[in-house]
C-alpha cells in the first residue's frame, strides 16, 4: 500500500489532529484548566480554517486514493472550507451556553462530538465507494444524537434525541436497502464503476434501478430534512440546545447537500432523465412548499426557523438539476450564504434564550425598543433568508434560479415558478418576525434590555458582515465558479 | 490651456454644497453665509479669467489664423460606455457661448449669493430658518449650471439639465412649512419632468441614429488637437444618416426633426414656453433671491442655450425653427398680456421673464448663416445676456421692496421712491433697459433681434415690435404703481420702509452699472453662430431702431398717463373691457386648463377605472392566494403529530411511492 495517499486527506487527517488534541486536553488537563476548553477549540479551530486555504491544500485538479474510494480536488476543499467557517461561527456562539452554570456535563463532549460528526461530513463529501460514504453519514449522525440530548435536565432534549435517533437508524435502513439493490445491479460500491456499469448494461432491471435510487434518496433526505422525510425536524430543533440546533440547520444540511449532488451525478448520473429527473422535481416542489406551509403557522422560533430551513433545503436543491459547474457553484455560494443568514437569526435567539429564556415569536414583540442591535441583527437575517437585495440572500437565490433555469426545459421553468412563489410566501414569515421587532407596540416588554457576551457579539458580527460583504461582493460567486471548473 | 481652473469652476461649488450641506448645522448662520459667498467669489475670479483667456488671450487653442473662434474641450473623460462608439463622457467645452455663460452664471450667482445675506434675516437682523440650507442648495445649484453650460455631450447636460431642476425644486420649497410653496415646487417639478421626458426621447433617437453624444461630433468638425470648429457639413452629415438610415416621413415630419421637436420640448419645459409655462409663475414662491438667480437669469434660459448648442442641427430642418418661432412668438405675445394685469410684483417679473425668453427663441427662430451672418443667433445670445443682467437687478430690486414692506402686492406698495431712493432709481435703470431705451443694455440686443426678424419675415417683425411695446407698458405700469400712483401709507404697527443694508444695496448698483453699459459690448466680436467675428455696429439697423424706440416711448407714456398719479382711467378701462382683463388677471386660464385635464380626464377617467380594477381584482387575486395558502397549512398540520410511529410511517410511505410513481412511469 502506498501510504503517501494519505497525503491527499490534508484536511482530514488534520481535523483528526485537532479532536484527538481536544479530547486529550479534555480527559488529561487539571480541572481549572477545562474552563478554557472552548476557547482553545476555537482558536485551534480558526487556524484550522485557515489552514484549509493553504494552496497546497487546495491542490490544482481532481486527486483521489485508495483505489478510487477517496477523492480530493478545488471544488471538495472549498465546500468543505465554507462549513469550516460556518462550524467556527458555531463554536463561537456556543462559548457562551458551555460556560453556562446550568451546563452540568462535561464541556469539551459537545466540541469533541462536534468535531467527530464534521469528520464524517467530510468523508460523505469525498468518499467515492459506498462504505466510505455509508461510515461517514453514520459517524455525522450518531453523536449528533448525543448532542442533541446534551441540555440533560430538560425533557424535551431527550424527546428529540430519541426521535432523532430512531428516525436516523430507520432511514439507514432504508438507504441501506436502496444500496444493496444497487449492488446488486451493478456489483460494485465504486461510484465510478456503478456508474459504468450502468452504462455498459442495458439490461438493468428499470423498476429494481428506481426503487433504489429512490431509497438512496429518502436516505440521504433525511438529513437534508426534504419532505416527506423531514418530520423529526421541527421536533428536533425545537428539543436540542440552540448550538446544536445551529450545527443541524447549517452545517450538517451543507454537507448532506453537497454529498447528494456528488452520488446522484456520480452514480446515477447516465439514468438521470430515465429514472430520477421527476423525483428530484417532486422532492423540491414539496419541501419548498410544505416547508413554506408549516413555517407560516409557527409561534416557537426554534421550531420556526427548522420548517424555514427545510424549505430552503429545497431551494439549494435547486442548484443539483442540471450536472453543470454553474449549478455546483451556486449551490455552494446558497450554502455559504445560508450559513451566515441562519447562524445569525440562530445568534440572536441564542442570545436571548441565553439571558432570557425566552423563544417564542410573541416574545420579540418590541425587541427594537429593548435591544435595537439585535433586532437588526435578526431583521438582516430574516431579509437575507427571504431573499431581498441587496442583501447576499437575494444573490444566492438569485445565481441558483439562474443555473436552474439555463437548463431551459418547460418542466424547469414550471418549477422555478413554483419557487419564486413560494419566495413570496415565505417573505410573509419572515416579515412576521420582522414586524414583531419593529412594529408591534406592547405594554409591557418581555425581553429586557440586555449586553450580551462578547462571543455571542462576535459570531453576530461576523454573520452580519458576511450578509452584507457578500451581498456586495457578489460576484464571490465567479471565484466559486473558477473553482469548481477547475 | 491645463484643466485645473475649469475643474476647480466646477469642484468649488460642489464642495460649498457638501460642505454647508453637512456641516453647515455645525457652523454660524453668519459663517454660513460669507463661506458661501466668498466660494461664489473665488468661483466668479476663475470664471472670469476662463472667459478672459479664452476671448483675448489669442492662444492657438482658441482662436484660428484667421481670428475665428474654436471650440476648444479642456477635457473629456469617458464615464459610461456603451459599446466602443457610444460613450457617455463628463467634460469640459469652452467655445463662446459657453465662455459668455460662465460669465453670466458666476456673475448672477455671485450677486445673489451677496444679498442673500441681507435678504434672509428679518428686520431685527436674525437669520431665516435654514439659512445654512439655503446656502448649500444655492452652490448645488450653481455647480448643475456651470456643468450644464461646459457639458460636452447631449447626454452630460442633460444630467446636469435634471439636476438644475431638482435644485431649483430644493429652492421653490425652501418654505417648506408653506402649503403654497411645497404645491409649487411640485409643480415645477413635475412639468419640467414631463417636458424632459420628450427631451430623453429626442437624445434617445439623436444619438441612436448617429452613435454619439457628444456635440463636436453632431454640430462641428476638428482643426486640430481637442480643437474644433462649428461646421454645417458636419449637420449636413447627420441629416444624410437620418435620410439613408430612418424611415423618411414619420407623422408627418422626418426623423430628425421629431428628434429636434423633441429636444426642443425639454427646452420648452426649462425655458416657459406656452403650453408649459405654467410652473414659472408659482415658482415665484420661492424666496425672491432665488427667483433672481434661477428663475429669471439662469436656469430658464437653458432651453434658449441648448437650442444655441444644436444650432447647426436645427438649420438643417427648417420646420423646427419655424415651430420655434412660432411657440416664441405666441409665447412672447401671451406673458405680456397677462403681465399687464397682475397684481402681485413677482408675478408681473415671472411673465415679464417668459415673454423676455421668448424673444430669444424667436430670435434663435429666425436666425439663418445667409441673413447677416445669422444674425439672429448672436442677438438671441446678446439678450440673454443683458436680460440676465437687467432681470436679476429687477428681481433683486422687487426683493428689497418687498423685503421692505412685507407684501407681494403693488398695493400695500405706492409712492415708495422717497423712502428707497437707491431701490428706485436701480429699479427705474433696469425698467428702462428692459424697455429699450437707448442707451440701456436692453435697447441694444431687442434691436438685434428686431432686426433679425425684420430679415426673416415681416409678420414676424410687426408682432415683436408690437409685444416689445407692451413690454415698455407693463413695466411702467409696475414701476409708476411702486413708485409713483400715490403718497406711501404705513400701516398701523409698522415703521417706515428704508433702503436695505449694503449687502442688498451693492448687487442693485453693480447690477445697474451693467444694465447701462452692457449695450456697448462689441458682442458680435465674441459670440457669433459660426465663430467668425463681425462687427455687429454694421448691421445695426436705424430704421428698425427708431420705431422700436418710438413703440417703446409710446408704451411708457401710456403707462405714464394712467399710472403717474392716482386716477380713475385704469378703472374705467378695466369696465370698459371687462373679458380681456379677467382673462388676463386668470392667466387665460391655463391653470384652470390644466387642473381640468389631470383631475377630470385623467384622474376620473384613466386613474380611477385603474384603481378600481387594482384593489379589486388585484388585490383580490392576491387575498384569495393568501387564503388558500393559509387553509392548506392549516390542513396539512396533522402530518406533524410529534408521534415517531407517525413520522416513520409516513417516511417509508413517502420512499415507497417516490419510487413506484415513478416506477409506473417509467416502465
Amino acid at each position: 500500500m502506498d501510504y503517501s495517499q494519505f497525503l491527499a486527506m490534508k484536511q482530514e487527517i488534520g481535523l483528526l489532529v485537532l479532536f484527538l488534541f481536544v479530547f486529550l486536553y479534555d480527559t488529561f488537563m487539571p480541572k481549572h484548566a477545562l474552563g478554557c476548553i472552548g476557547k482553545v477549540t476555537c482558536l485551534l479551530f480558526g487556524l484550522f480554517t485557515l489552514y484549509g486555504f493553504c494552496p497546497s491544500v487546495i491542490g490544482d485538479g481532481v486527486v483521489d486514493g485508495f483505489s478510487g474510494m477517496y477523492e480530493t480536488s478545488p471544488a471538495i476543499v472549498a465546500i468543505k472550507n465554507i462549513l469550516n467557517v460556518g462550524v467556527l461561527i458555531v463554536l463561537i456562539q456556543s462559548l457562551k451556553w458551555t460556560a453556562s452554570e446550568h451546563q452540568v456535563i462535561r464541556r469539551g463532549e459537545f466540541y469533541e462530538l462536534l468535531l467527530i460528526t464534521l469528520f464524517g461530513m467530510y468523508l460523505m463529501m469525498s468518499g467515492r465507494h459506498f462504505l466510505v460514504f455509508i461510515i461517514g453519514l453514520e459517524s455525522a449522525s450518531l453523536p449528533l444524537a448525543a448532542m442533541v440530548a446534551l441540555n440533560k435536565h430538560r425533557y424535551e432534549s431527550h424527546e428529540a434525541a430519541a426521535k432523532y435517533i430512531m428516525t436516523a437508524v430507520f432511514s439507514s435502513a432504508v438507504l441501506l436497502m436502496g444500496l444493496s439493490f444497487v449492488y446488486g445491479l451493478t456489483g460494485s460500491l465504486y461510484f465510478g464503476k456503478i456508474a459504468s456499469a450502468m452504462t455498459a448494461a442495458s439490461s438493468v432491471n428499470v423498476v429494481m434501478l428506481v426503487v433504489a435510487i429512490a431509497f438512496v434518496m429518502s436516505g440521504v433526505g433525511f438529513k437534508l430534512s426534504l419532505v416527506p422525510f423531514h418530520l423529526w425536524t421541527a421536533d428536533v430543533y425545537q428539543g436540542a440546545p440552540t448550538s446544536v440546533t445551529s450545527y443541524l440547520s447549517v452545517i450538517s444540511k451543507g454537507s448532506a447537500a453537497f454529498a447528494f449532488l456528488v452520488i446522484l451525478w456520480q452514480v446515477f448520473g447516465t439514468v438521470y432523465s430515465l429514472a430520477w429527473e421527476w423525483m428530484l422535481y417532486a422532492l423540491i416542489i414539496l419541501t419548498i412548499t410544505v416547508g413554506n406551509l408549516f413555517a407560516i403557522r409557527q409561534k416557537n422560533l426554534k421550531r420556526f426557523l427548522a420548517f424555514s430551513s427545510i424549505s430552503q433545503a429545497g431551494y439549494i436543491m435547486l442548484g443539483i438539476i442540471g450536472d453543470n459547474a454553474m449549478g455546483e457553484a451556486a449551490l455552494m455560494f446558497y450554502v455559504l450564504v445560508y450559513i451566515f443568514s441562519n447562524l445569525a437569526a440562530f445568534g440572536v435567539i441564542g442570545a436571548i434564550e441565553n439571558n432570557c429564556g425566552k423563544v417564542s415569536m410573541d416574545d420579540y414583540n418590541g425587541l427594537y425598543k429593548t435591544n435595537p442591535r439585535l433586532a437588526v441583527t435578526m431583521m438582516l437575517a430574516m431579509f437575507s433568508l427571504a431573499g431581498i437585495p441587496p442583501f447576499a440572500g437575494f444573490f444566492s437565490k438569485f445565481f441558483i434560479f439562474t443555473s436552474a433555469i439555463n437548463q431551459g426545459s418547460i418542466a424547469i421553468y414550471v418549477l422555478v415558478l413554483i419557487a419564486l412563489i413560494n419566495t413570496i410566501i415565505s417573505l410573509y414569515y419572515y416579515l412576521l418576525v420582522v414586524k414583531a421587532m419593529f412594529i408591534k407596540d406592547v405594554d409591557e416588554m418581555t425581553v429586557a434590555s440586555f449586553r450580551s457576551a462578547f462571543s455571542e457579539r462576535l459570531g453576530m458580527w461576523i454573520c452580519v458582515a458576511g450578509i452584507l460583504g457578500l451581498g456586495l461582493v457578489s460576484w464571490f460567486y465567479d471565484s466559486l465558479l473558477c473553482v469548481v471548473g477547475l | 490651456m491645463e484643466a485645473t481652473i475649469p475643474v476647480l469652476i466646477l469642484a468649488i461649488p460642489l464642495f460649498m454644497f457638501l460642505l454647508l450641506g453637512l456641516l453647515g448645522k455645525f457652523m454660524s448662520h453668519k459663517m454660513a453665509g460669507i463661506l458661501g459667498t466668498a466660494g461664489m467669489g473665488i468661483t466668479l475670479v476663475l470664471a472670469y479669467y476662463t472667459a478672459y483667456l479664452y476671448f483675448f488671450s489669442g492662444a492657438p487653442e482658441f482662436v484660428d489664423a484667421a481670428g475665428n473662434r474654436l471650440q476648444f474641450l479642456v477635457f473629456n473623460q469617458d464615464w459610461l460606455q456603451f459599446y466602443d462608439k457610444l460613450v457617455i463622457r463628463i467634460g469640459f467645452l469652452l467655445d463662446p457661448i459657453s465662455a459668455m455663460m460662465l460669465v453670466v452664471i458666476t456673475t448672477i450667482s455671485f450677486m445673489v449669493h451677496l444679498y442673500s445675506n441681507g435678504y434672509m434675516r428679518d428686520h431685527h437682523g436674525v437669520y431665516e430658518h435654514g439659512f445654512q440650507r439655503f446656502y448649500a442648495f444655492l452652490a448645488l445649484f450653481s455647480f448643475s449650471m456651470l456643468g450644464l453650460v461646459v457639458a460636452t455631450n447631449i447626454f452630460q447636460m442633460y444630467i446636469f439639465w435634471e439636476l438644475v431642476g431638482a435644485s431649483s425644486y430644493l429652492l421653490i420649497g425652501f418654505y417648506y412649512v408653506k402649503p403654497s410653496a411645497v404645491s409649487a415646487s411640485k409643480k415645477a417639478f413635475i412639468v419640467t419632468r414631463f417636458a424632459d421626458l420628450g427631451f430623453l426621447i429626442g437624445i434617445l433617437i439623436l444619438s441612436f441614429y448617429t452613435g454619439t453624444f457628444n456635440f463636436t461630433e453632431l454640430t462641428s468638425a476638428g482643426v486640430g488637437e481637442n480643437t474644433f470648429a462649428v461646421s454645417l457639413s458636419t449637420a449636413e452629415n447627420i441629416k444624410n444618416i437620418f435620410a439613408t438610415s430612418a424611415a423618411p416621413v414619420f407623422m408627418g415630419g422626418s426623423v430628425l426633426t421629431w428628434a429636434l421637436v423633441l429636444i426642443f420640448m425639454g427646452g420648452m419645459g426649462k425655458s416657459a414656453m406656452l403650453p408649459l409655462h405654467i410652473w414659472l409663475p408659482d415658482a415665484m414662491e420661492g424666496p425672491t433671491p432665488v427667483s433672481a438667480l434661477i428663475h429669471a437669469a439662469t436656469m430658464v434660459v437653458a432651453g434658449v442655450y441648448l437650442v444655441t448648442r444644436l444650432f447647426p442641427l436645427y438649420l438643417m430642418e427648417g420646420v423646427s425653427l419655424t415651430i420655434i418661432t412660432v411657440v416664441g412668438a405666441v409665447t412672447a405675445f401671451y406673458a405680456a398680456m397677462v403681465a399687464c394685469a397682475q397684481i402681485d410684483i413677482k408675478r408681473v417679473l415671472a411673465f415679464s421673464t417668459i415673454s423676455q425668453i421668448a424673444f430669444m427663441m424667436v430670435s434663435l427662430g429666425v436666425a439663418r448663416p445667409e441673413f447677416h451672418e445669422g444674425l439672429g443667433y448672436m442677438a438671441s445670445m446678446f439678450h440673454l445676456f443683458t436680460h440676465a443682467m437687467f432681470k436679476a437687478l429687477l428681481f433683486l430690486g422687487a426683493g428689497a421692496i418687498i423685503h421692505a414692506v412685507g407684501s407681494n402686492d403693488y398695493t400695500a406698495m405706492h409712492g415708495l421712491r422717497k423712502h428707497m431712493p437707491v431701490t428706485h432709481i436701480t429699479f427705474l435703470i433696469g425698467c428702462l433697459a428692459i424697455a429699450g431705451i437707448i442707451p440701456f443694455s436692453g435697447f441694444f440686443s431687442k434691436d438685434e433681434i428686431l432686426s433679425a426678424c425684420l430679415g426673416h419675415n415681416w409678420v414676424a417683425y410687426v408682432w415683436m415690435s408690437l409685444v416689445a411695446g407692451l413690454t415698455a407698458f407693463y413695466m411702467f405700469r409696475l414701476y409708476f404703481l411702486i413708485f409713483w400712483w400715490k403718497e406711501h401709507k404705513v400701516p398701523q404697527g409698522h415703521h417706515q420702509p428704508h433702503d436695505q443694508p449694503w449687502t442688498m444695496t451693492v448687487p442693485l448698483i453693480i447690477l445697474a452699472a451693467i444694465s447701462c453699459v452692457a449695450g456697448f459690448i462689441p458682442f458680435g466680436n465674441l459670440v457669433s453662430w459660426d465663430g467668425v467675428p463681425y462687427d455687429f455696429m454694421a448691421h445695426f439697423d436705424w430704421s428698425v431702431a427708431a420705431v422700436s424706440l418710438v413703440v417703446a416711448i409710446l408704451g411708457i407714456l401710456i403707462a405714464w398717463r394712467m399710472y403717474c398719479k392716482e386716477n380713475a382711467l385704469p378703472e374705467k378701462m378695466r369696465k370698459a373691457l371687462p373679458n380681456l382683463w379677467t382673462w388676463c388677471f386668470h392667466r387665460f386660464y391655463w391653470d384652470e386648463l390644466y387642473m381640468f385635464i389631470t383631475h377630470k380626464i385623467i384622474f376620473d377617467r384613466v386613474c380611477r377605472p385603474i384603481a378600481w380594477f387594482d384593489r379589486h381584482v388585484i388585490d383580490g387575486t392576491m387575498n384569495g392566494l393568501a387564503y388558500v395558502t393559509n387553509k392548506a397549512s392549516f390542513a396539512i398540520r396533522g402530518l406533524q403529530s410529534g408521534k415517531i410511529q407517525s413520522y416513520v410511517w409516513i417516511y417509508l410511505v413517502g420512499a415507497l411511492l417516490l419510487g413506484i410513481i415513478t416506477a409506473l412511469c417509467v416502465m
